[in-house]
C-alpha cells in the first residue's frame, strides 16, 4: 500500500484538522523511518537540492534542534532563522517575513511563534508548506504525533480505550491540546489533572475527564503526561509558587505508588527536575522521556516528507 | 427654500406609534404636517412605493478617529458611511489622538464637523486627562464647548473612587457618562471572550466578570448618587440581567448593545480571522440570546454600532497582534432587520425605536423622531433589498467588517439630514 497518496495537505498546521486515518499514515511513515535509524548510512536522499527554513520566532531549542536533525537526515539544507535576532524580522510583519523567504525559494518553513493561529495564518500567506512547530497556546502537533507514536510502542498499536493523564499547566499548553486531539481521534481515554486555575472545567467539552485530586487523575492511568510548570507564564495568578505545586501536585516517589505497575511516565521537555517530576522518577524504568526524543525525529522526518511529496505533486500538476 | 415630498412610503415612527402608508413632508430642514398648493409645485418628489420611511437612525457610539488617524477614517468619511448606513445623527467617542479632554481638542473636532460632516455629528468629552483614568477632564468646560456626553472612549476609569466623582461632578451638569465596562485586571492580554472557543483555539480569554463587575459598580455608582451612567456595548448575559435588576429598582442606568453582539458567537472566530477580534469580545449563543430578550423587554434601551474602522494591513496579522474593533454604521440596518426582525424577535417599528428616538432620549437631543416640527433627519430603506458587502461599496476609509463579501438583506435607499440630501451622495 502506498501511503504518500493519501496523504492531502499541504501543510501540518495542527492535529485538531486530521482524521484519524491521516495520523495512521504518518505513524507508518514514521515507523519505516525508524526502520533506516540503525543503519549505518543514516541520510536519506528524499529532500534533496530542497531547502528547510526553521523560522524561530520565539525560542526554542529542543523542538529546533529536532526539527533540524530530521530535516537533514532527509539530505535538506536546513537555514535557520531566529526571530529575536534576526534583523530580517525587525519590525516586519510575519506576512512580509514569509513572503521574503519564500521569494529565496525555500521549500518548506517550519515555525515556532508566540500568536496561536499564527501557523494557520502563514499557510495561508504562502504556497510552500508550513509546519507548525508551536503556536502559541494553540497546537504542537509533531509532538503530540511523537507522544502518541511513543505510546503505541509501548502501549500497543491501538491505543482505544488506554487512559492518559495530562498533568499540569493544561491551560497554556499547546503540548496538551494537541494530544488531547490526537488521543481522541485515537479512541483513548483522557484525564486533565492539576490546578482548577490551569485546568478549567470547560476542557470537558473536548471529550476528556477533569480531575483535580491527583490520586483520582493517577489511579487508572496507563500513561501519565507531565508538563512543564512556568510560573513566570502565569503571572504569578494562576497559582501561588512552585513549591506549592510541587507539594500539590508534582509525581514523586509516594505517588508513583498510586500508579498501576506498568504506567509509564512521560514529559515533552525541558523538566523541572523536583517541581512537576521528581528527579529519581525522570530516570526511572517507568520514564520513557528519552525515546520521546528519538522518535520526534523519525516524526517529524514523516511529516516533512509527506508535506514535501504532497507540495511537489501538486506543483508539477 | 427646500422642499421635499416623500409619497406613498411606510411611515414609520415609534416616538409618535405612527405606522401606516402616507406622505411625509418637509420644510426648510424641519418636518411638517402638510404642504400647500404652492409648496406642493416646489416640492422635490420621492416615490418611496414599498420602501420604509422613518426617522433618521441615532448612534450613540462611533469612532471617526479623527484627528489622529485620518488613515482609518476621518470625520468626513465616517459621517457618509453613517449617512450610507441610515444615520442623521451619530456620537462620536472621545479615543482619538488628541483626545478630546481639552476645550481645544473639542473646539477642533466641531470645527471639523462644521466643515466636513455630511450628518449630525456630535463630539463627547473625556471623563478623565488623557483618557488614563488618573484625574478628572474639565468635564463642564467640556460641556460647554460643545460634548454632549461624557466617556473615556474605550477605556473603563479602574479608580471607582475617581469614578465616583466623576459620575457625581458630571450628573451636575446634566452629562451622562458612557462606560466602556471592563475589569481590565481580568482582561490583561486577553483577546477574545473565555470559554470554550478560547481552549479550543488557545487564545486567551476575558471573563464575563470582568464586564459583570464595571457593570454592577456603574449600578451601584448611579444609585448612590443619582447619576445617569450609560453602559456601552453589553455582551454579558449576566450583566443584561444585573441591568434588569437595577431598572426595576429605578437606577437611571440605560445600556445599548451592538449589531455584531446581537447576531454573532464566539464561534466565528474558529479561523482566527481577526475582523472578528472585538472587545467585548463576542461571547456565547446564550449570552447573544440574554441579549436579545434584553432588547424585547427594554433592559438593553437601544442598538450602537461600536463602529471602530481599522485599515485592512493593521488587521491582517496573527490574531493576538490585530487591534479590537470592527467597522458597523453601514451595516447596522442589515445585520439587524436580519437577526431581529426577518426572525421575528423584534417588529420592524420596534428594531426602528431601538435605533432613533430611544437612543436620542438617552442623550436628550430633539432628534429620532417624525414629529411635525422637528429636524427633518428621514431614512428611507427596503427592507427586502440584497445588497452585497464589499471594500467597493463601503463608504467608509476602513474594509474591517466581518460581513465583507457576504449578502445582506435591507438596504438604505435615501437618508435626509435637516432636509438635506446626505445619502445618495451628491459626488
Ligand atoms: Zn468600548
Ligand atoms: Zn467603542
Amino acid at each position: 500500500m502506498s501511503t504518500e497518496a493519501e496523504w492531502k495537505r499541504k501543510d501540518l498546521v495542527g492535529i485538531e484538522e486530521l482524521s484519524r486515518e491521516e495520523l495512521e499514515i504518518i505513524y507508518a511513515k514514521a515507523e519505516e523511518f525508524k526502520a533506516t535509524l540503525n543503519r549505518s548510512q543514516r541520510k536519506l536522499p528524499t529532500l534533496r537540492g530542497s531547502t528547510v527554513v526553521n523560522l524561530f520566532m520565539e525560542p526554542s531549542t529542543r523542538t529546533r534542534l529536532a526539527f533540524e536533525v530530521a530535516a537533514t537526515r532527509l539530505s535538506a539544507d536546513v537555514l535557520t532563522v531566529s526571530g529575536n535576532a534576526s534583523s530580517l524580522v525587525k519590525g516586519e510583519s510575519l506576512r512580509d517575513t514569509a513572503k521574503n523567504i519564500e521569494a529565496l525559494s525555500a521549500d518548506i518553513i517550519i515555525m515556532r511563534h508566540s500568536a496561536a493561529g499564527a501557523a494557520r495564518y502563514l499557510s495561508r500567506q504562502i504556497d510552500i508548506p508550513v509546519i507548525n512547530a508551536g503556536d502559541g497556546a494553540h497546537e504542537h502537533p509533531t509532538q503530540a504525533l511523537l507522544d502518541t507514536f511513543t505510546m503505541r510502542e509501548k502501549l500497543g498499536k491501538d491505543l482505544t480505550g488506554k487512559k492518559v493523564t495530562i498533568l499540569g499547566d493544561i491551560l497554556f499548553s499547546r503540548v496538551a491540546r494537541s494530544n488531547i486531539w490526537a488521543l481522541r481521534k485515537l479512541g483513548a481515554e483522557v484525564t486533565l489533572g492539576g490546578p482548577s486555575t490551569l485546568v478549567p472545567k470547560d476542557f470537558e467539552h473536548f471529550g476528556v475527564k477533569v480531575i483535580h485530586d491527583l490520586r483520582e487523575a493517577l489511579a487508572e492511568a496507563d500513561a501519565v503526561m507531565l508538563l512543564r510548570i512556568q510560573h513566570e507564564r502565569q503571572s504569578s495568578t494562576h497559582f501561588p509558587s512552585l513549591g506549592e505545586y510541587t507539594s500539590m501536585f508534582g509525581l514523586n516517589e509516594k505517588r508513583e505508588s498510586w500508579l498501576k505497575k506498568d504506567a509509564i511516565i512521560m514529559h515533552p521537555g525541558p523538566i523541572n527536575r523536583g517541581v512537576e517530576l521528581d528527579s529519581k522518577l525522570a530516570d526511572s524504568g517507568r520514564s520513557v522521556i528519552l525515546e520521546q526524543v528519538t522518535n520526534g525525529i523519525v516524526v517529524r522526518m514523516a511529516v516533512l516528507y509527506l508535506c514535501a511529496s504532497y507540495a511537489a505533486q501538486h506543483r508539477s500538476a | 427654500m427646500s422642499i421635499h415630498w416623500i409619497k406613498n412610503g411606510r411611515i414609520i415612527d415609534p416616538a409618535n406609534q405612527r405606522d401606516a402608508v402616507g406622505d411625509l413632508f418637509t420644510v426648510d430642514g424641519k418636518i411638517v404636517d402638510s404642504l400647500s398648493e404652492s409648496q406642493k409645485q416646489e416640492a422635490k418628489v420621492f416615490d418611496a412605493d414599498g420602501l420604509v420611511v422613518c426617522p433618521g437612525f441615532v448612534d450613540l457610539h462611533c469612532h471617526l478617529r479623527e484627528p489622529g488617524d485620518r488613515h482609518k477614517e476621518t470625520i468626513k468619511s465616517g459621517s457618509r458611511a453613517a449617512a450610507k448606513g441610515g444615520f442623521t445623527t451619530v456620537v462620536a467617542m472621545s479615543n482619538t489622538k488628541p483626545p478630546t479632554d481639552t476645550v481645544g481638542a473639542i473646539r477642533q473636532v466641531v470645527d471639523v464637523i462644521d466643515r466636513d460632516a455630511v450628518i449630525n455629528v456630535l463630539p463627547t468629552g473625556c471623563l478623565t486627562q488623557n483618557r488614563d483614568g488618573k484625574a478628572l477632564a474639565p468635564i463642564g468646560s467640556l460641556k460647554s464647548a460643545g460634548a454632549v456626553a461624557i466617556t473615556d472612549g474605550g477605556h473603563c476609569v479602574q479608580n471607582h473612587e475617581l469614578m465616583r466623582r466623576g459620575v457625581e461632578y458630571a450628573a451636575m451638569f446634566g452629562l451622562v457618562v458612557m462606560d466602556h465596562c471592563e475589569d481590565v485586571t481580568q482582561t490583561d492580554g486577553c483577546v477574545m471572550n473565555e470559554g470554550v472557543w478560547s481552549l479550543r483555539l488557545g487564545l486567551r480569554g476575558m471573563p464575563r466578570a470582568a464586564e459583570d463587575i464595571m457593570v454592577s459598580r456603574n449600578v451601584i455608582f448611579a444609585a448612590h448618587y443619582g447619576a445617569h451612567i450609560h453602559l456601552q456595548h453589553i455582551s454579558s448575559g449576566y450583566s443584561v440581567d444585573i441591568i434588569r435588576r437595577a431598572k426595576e429598582r429605578g437606577i437611571k442606568i440605560t445600556a445599548e448593545a451592538t449589531p455584531h453582539h446581537l447576531s454573532l458567537t464566539e464561534a466565528s472566530l474558529k479561523d482566527y480571522s481577526t475582523h472578528f477580534k472585538v472587545v467585548p469580545p463576542l461571547r456565547t449563543e446564550k449570552d447573544r440570546q440574554a441579549l436579545i430578550e434584553g432588547l424585547q423587554d427594554g433592559t438593553i434601551d437601544c442598538i450602537a454600532t461600536a463602529h471602530a474602522p481599522h485599515t485592512e494591513i493593521e488587521k491582517d496579522k496573527e490574531f493576538d497582534f490585530a487591534p479590537f474593533g470592527m467597522n458597523g454604521l453601514e451595516t447596522a440596518l442589515s445585520v439587524c432587520l436580519d437577526t431581529l426582525v426577518h426572525n421575528e424577535l423584534l417588529t420592524l417599528p420596534q428594531l426602528i425605536a431601538c435605533m432613533t428616538h430611544k437612543p436620542a432620549g438617552i442623550l436628550g437631543l430633539d432628534r429620532g423622531t417624525l414629529s411635525s416640527g422637528a429636524p427633518a433627519d428621514i431614512t428611507i430603506f427596503d427592507p427586502e433589498e440584497n445588497w452585497v458587502v464589499s471594500r467597493d461599496n463601503l463608504a467608509s476609509l476602513s474594509h474591517n467588517s466581518p460581513w465583507l463579501g457576504l449578502t445582506l438583506r435591507g438596504k438604505v435607499r435615501a437618508t435626509y439630514s435637516e432636509g438635506e440630501l446626505a445619502y445618495p451622495f451628491a459626488d
